[in-house]
């Protein structure tokens, strides 16, 4: 009978615990979910790259043409893990789960540099606007103009991270407005360049580039995943982690460098991508029944590369369009915005 | 011991808080008591380090609150505020479990689960332990966020908007879980209260604020006179003794 009980006892013991998931099942369905995710993205990837090739595997035109495919599957690897990664960790900054940081101004800020070049040394600056110089330069403008924002915004005196998501808004929609209006002045013909330029596209990354972008991806990328524990944390708001031990707005400064970091290669690299981030952190929110970012950003990751991969795949191979992907993505991920919006009275 | 020394803070030219110089004193539960805009939240808020002062310095357990290393804090002193929103979906437990932070940095041990199992069973949370948050009573939650900032496991505890969404039994259930671990684990706990009555019944101290000072601080015997009580709420108060010891009433 004792022993019974201390049995009973013990299994109790063992139950109760505060793991990220709360249950074995609840584990469990995460696994199998990112198992399910990884195998077809890898699917799609490897199709991406094999299906439908034109060229014979005997035929000495076959390594370029592979080449070719497997460096966009390479900018989508790319763009999958900064957009994720930014994604879910800047709407855990910001404690709000409709917001993506090209609320930062980073996609305006890219319009506005590509538009300006046109507009001031036209096609034949466009032209000389290429290569690893313009790539680095592009990277460092957008770093250093967000990192002055958010330096000046989060640690004066009134630090408040809503104000510095409306100056980011304002300032944006200040930068789009005058590369709008420098893009009505061009000619069609430069026009028609600088539009193909500014729609987000894998096959707009220039493989040379990956020597830079790959390693800065890289570190940004492990460094905010070893950051998971703070970010679980950060949700709490500011008195508590304060309470706990953590200085929020430095934590804060230094998540929101990383995140710039991650935004910036990817646009510079691939050109904006709007609604990726969003679409993405939706669907891992969904997939992940937990809080913990370390299984929400690895999730995350495996769902950007499943997106970009299967819509990618679909485009090519089903509807046999050769067009820019972005553009669906923005629509199905515009449609989720709405239906999110909808749905949910809180957010 | 907490020693406040000189404190003030200016939050305008007609507001203005202290200054403040009080020894609150080790191992006992003390109430803070006074009008609204008297100043109870912001100097709580700045001896749990959440505020900046302009002038001063506080004192607990001999560091100070504002030089002192963070995380070296957060074993000593808790603080609770008001609960605020988060969009993140957290099991009671879990969101207690975040109170031993600064011991773990988030790799809880066996002993932690202790700790936090060990406060949860105390605030009466266990049949509820892996619902969300956001699937309990507003009452319930307050209780979730005492036991986190309870399993932080400080020796110094301060309270604000404690009875904050519950109802008098709660009110009372949690008051005397506050002594008992005032009286077991001889934590020192500072509290806002706005029931001058369940003041004087739990805490050993009674701290009363007005327009930004303190104007009196005494144990429950020494404040609970009419005269006082007027004074700190600006209504006439009568105190009469029961047998339960003195009790105010609003005239």
């Amino acid at each position: 009978m004792d022993a019974l009980e201390f049995d009973t006892q013990e299994i109790k013991r063992e139950i109760r615990h505060s793991k990220p998931f709360r249950t074995k099942g609840e584990r469990r369905r995460y696994f199998i979910t990112l198992f399910i995710a990884l195998a077809l993205s890898i699917g799609f990837g490897c199709a991406l790259i094999f299906y439908n090739n034109p060229v014979p595997v005997d035929s000495a035109s076959f390594i370029p043409v592979t080449q070719r495919r497997f460096n966009a599957v390479i900018a989508m690897i790319i763009a999958a893990i900064c957009h994720s990664l930014a994604t879910v960790s800047f709407q855990t900054i910001a404690n709000n789960r409709i917001i993506a940081p090209s609320l930062l101004g980073f996609e305006a800020l890219y319009s506005a540099i590509n538009t300006s070049v046109v507009f001031f040394f036209g096609l034949a600056g466009h032209a000389a606007f290429t290569g690893i110089k313009s790539f680095g330069i592009q990277i460092v403008i957008m770093i250093v103009v967000s990192l002055l924002l958010y330096g000046t915004l989060l640690t004066g005196k009134r630090a408040n991270m809503q104000r510095m998501l409306l100056v980011g808004i304002v300032l944006g929609m200040g930068l789009q407005s005058i590369a709008s209006f420098m893009r009505r002045l061009l000619t069609p013909s430069e026009f028609d360049i600088l539009q193909a330029r500014l729609f987000g596209s894998v096959n707009n990354a220039d493989p040379e580039f990956f020597p830079i972008a790959i390693p800065l991806v890289l570190i940004a990328a492990l460094l905010l995943l070893l950051r998971s524990k703070h970010l679980n944390l950060i949700v709490l708001g500011k008195e508590c982690c304060l309470n706990l031990g953590i200085n929020m707005t430095r934590e804060t400064l230094y998540l929101l460098t990383l995140i710039t970091i991650l935004m910036a290669v990817s646009t510079a690299l691939i050109g904006p991508l709007t609604f990726l981030g969003f679409l993405v952190a939706c669907l891992s929110y969904i997939a992940v029944p937990s809080y913990d970012h370390k299984y929400i950003l690895p999730m995350s990751i495996v769902l950007g590369f499943l997106v970009l991969s299967a819509s990618y795949f679909m485009m090519y191979h089903v509807f046999n369009v050769q067009g820019v992907v972005s553009i669906i993505i923005e629509l199905f991920g515009g449609l989720a915005f709405i239906i999110i919006i909808l749905r949910r009275g809180k957010l | 011991m907490i020693s406040v020394r000189g404190v003030s803070k200016r939050y305008s030219s007609q507001t203005h808080i202290g200054p403040v110089d009080l020894e609150i004193p080790q191992g006992e539960v003390t109430a803070i008591v006074g009008l609204n805009g008297a100043g109870k939240s912001t100097l709580l808020t700045m001896v749990g380090r959440l505020l900046k002062l302009d002038e001063g310095q506080i004192f607990v357990a001999g560091l100070d609150v504002h030089d002192a290393n963070s995380k070296d804090l957060a074993k000593v002193l808790a603080i609770l505020r008001q609960e605020n929103h988060f969009v993140t979906r957290l099991s009671v437990r879990q969101f207690v479990a975040f109170g031993r932070f600064s011991y773990t940095q988030g790799r809880l041990t066996p002993q932690d689960e202790e700790v936090i199992s060990h406060y949860i069973d105390f605030l009466g949370l266990k049949e509820l332990e892996n619902r969300y948050l956001d699937e309990v009573s507003g009452g319930q939650r307050q209780k979730a966020y005492v036991a986190m900032v309870l399993a932080q496991d400080t020796d110094y505890v301060l309270l604000d908007e404690l009875l904050n969404n519950l109802d008098v039994a709660r009110s009372v259930e949690m008051l005397k879980y506050l002594r008992q671990t005032c009286d077991e684990d001889g934590k020192t706990i500072v509290m806002i209260m706005h029931d001058i009555n369940f003041s004087a019944q739990c805490a050993n101290n009674i701290c009363a604020m007005k327009e930004g000072k303190v104007i009196a601080f005494g144990s429950a015997k020494d404040i609970m006179n009419s005269k006082t009580l007027t004074d700190i709420f600006e209504t006439p108060i009568e105190v009469i003794d029961t047998k339960y010891g003195p009790f105010a009433i609003c005239l």
